[in-house]
């Protein structure tokens, strides 16, 4: 079987695992803090979108690099 | 003037081709050398149709709002309340208000082309549109910056106070690369990012269910229905992307405002 493609593809895969657990740990803690103080739901919206969009820039790095 | 999405590959070509970029280039036509492509005539289309929209709903404001004048303030309320006066501030948010509202509508409603039936092409997708918009945010920001702490005060401002002062530098240049590279790389890359991927992503799936059914085994034509079914779920996917992305480049736009007005760091 003959496989062909770009390698970088299996690179950008690799590099999209850091920044998919990011994300996943940033929501859990805002999950986790409106779970315990559904007040703080404002407050800890803008924070946990800013963070996500910190977190997901380097996926977004990954993907042009990609096309490099 | 054609506007409609490209046509699907060729049946019957019997080799599948995934998307590359080239999908992005469509031009229509060229006046002096300048290339009009289809993002750009959508631009102009989608502007246009808005802008008649929001000056005709809000010409006739009053205090006991009509219908389509209640539609608007709620869609006004969005960035005006929860980004712009959450982030830059109750005392000097009204200033910015003009910026970010348009900014908003802006931005979502390129990214929506890509899901709109007759365009399904984001215009956000090509580089150059987030680009243009991150310059106007950058102007913006540094400007208030400089007007408000002076040109000196304005890079002392970027090292937090009580450092101790071999750590200085090192904060200072990492500050200086944040305020002047980073910032607007990742809001313009992070635009465009994601509408490319998330346009690249509908079209694989789309021309990849074609390729099932039109050029597959029987087993093939089979799985082109769950293919097609992943593609509606994508566009679904993507509306949510689109109004998302929207929101988060008012939001670090306005966080740049509030970074560039804080007396503190």
């Amino acid at each position: 079987m003959e496989i062909s493609g770009n390698l970088s593809l299996i690179g950008y895969g690799l590099s999209a695992i850091g920044p998919a657990i990011a994300v996943g740990l940033i929501f859990a803690a805002y999950i986790n803090g409106v779970a315990r103080q559904p007040e703080a739901r404002g407050l800890l919206q803008p924070i946990a979108i800013l963070g996500f969009a910190l977190a997901e820039a380097l996926a977004i790095f990954g993907l042009v690099l990609f096309f490099l | 003037m054609i506007l409609t999405a490209p046509a699907l590959p060729a049946a019957g070509g019997g080799e599948f081709h995934s998307p590359t970029p080239e999908i992005f280039w469509q031009p229509l036509f060229e006046v002096g050398g300048i290339v009009v492509t289809n993002q750009m005539a959508w631009a102009a289309i989608v502007t246009a149709v808005v802008s008649i929209a929001l000056i005709t709903l809000s010409r006739k404001a009053a205090v006991v709002p009509s219908k389509g004048q209640w539609l608007l303030e709620g869609f006004y309320n969005f960035p005006r309340n929860s980004v712009a006066r959450d982030m830059i501030g109750t005392k000097e948010f009204r200033k910015f208000v003009p910026l970010i509202v348009t900014l908003f509508t802006m931005v979502l409603f390129y990214n929506l082309m890509g899901i709109f039936p007759f365009a399904m092409n984001p215009v956000t997708g090509k580089i150059g549109f987030p680009i243009a918009l991150v310059a106007v945010v950058y102007v913006v920001y540094h400007w208030i910056g400089f007007q408000k702490m002076g040109f000196v005060g304005y890079f002392k401002h970027m090292v937090p106070p009580g450092l101790p002062g071999w750590i200085v530098p090192v904060v200072f240049l990492l500050e200086l690369i944040t305020y002047f590279i980073t910032r607007p790389l990742t809001l313009a890359l992070r635009l465009f990012g994601n509408m490319f991927a998330g346009h690249m992503v509908i079209y694989l799936f789309v021309t990849a269910g074609a390729y099932f059914l039109l050029d597959g085994g029987i087993l093939l034509k089979f799985l082109s229905l769950p293919t097609f079914l992943m593609a509606g779920v994508m566009v679904l996917f993507e509306a949510l992307v689109q109004f998302l992305q929207a929101f988060v480049f008012v939001l670090l736009t306005s966080s740049y405002i509030a970074g560039a007005l804080a007396d503190d760091h």
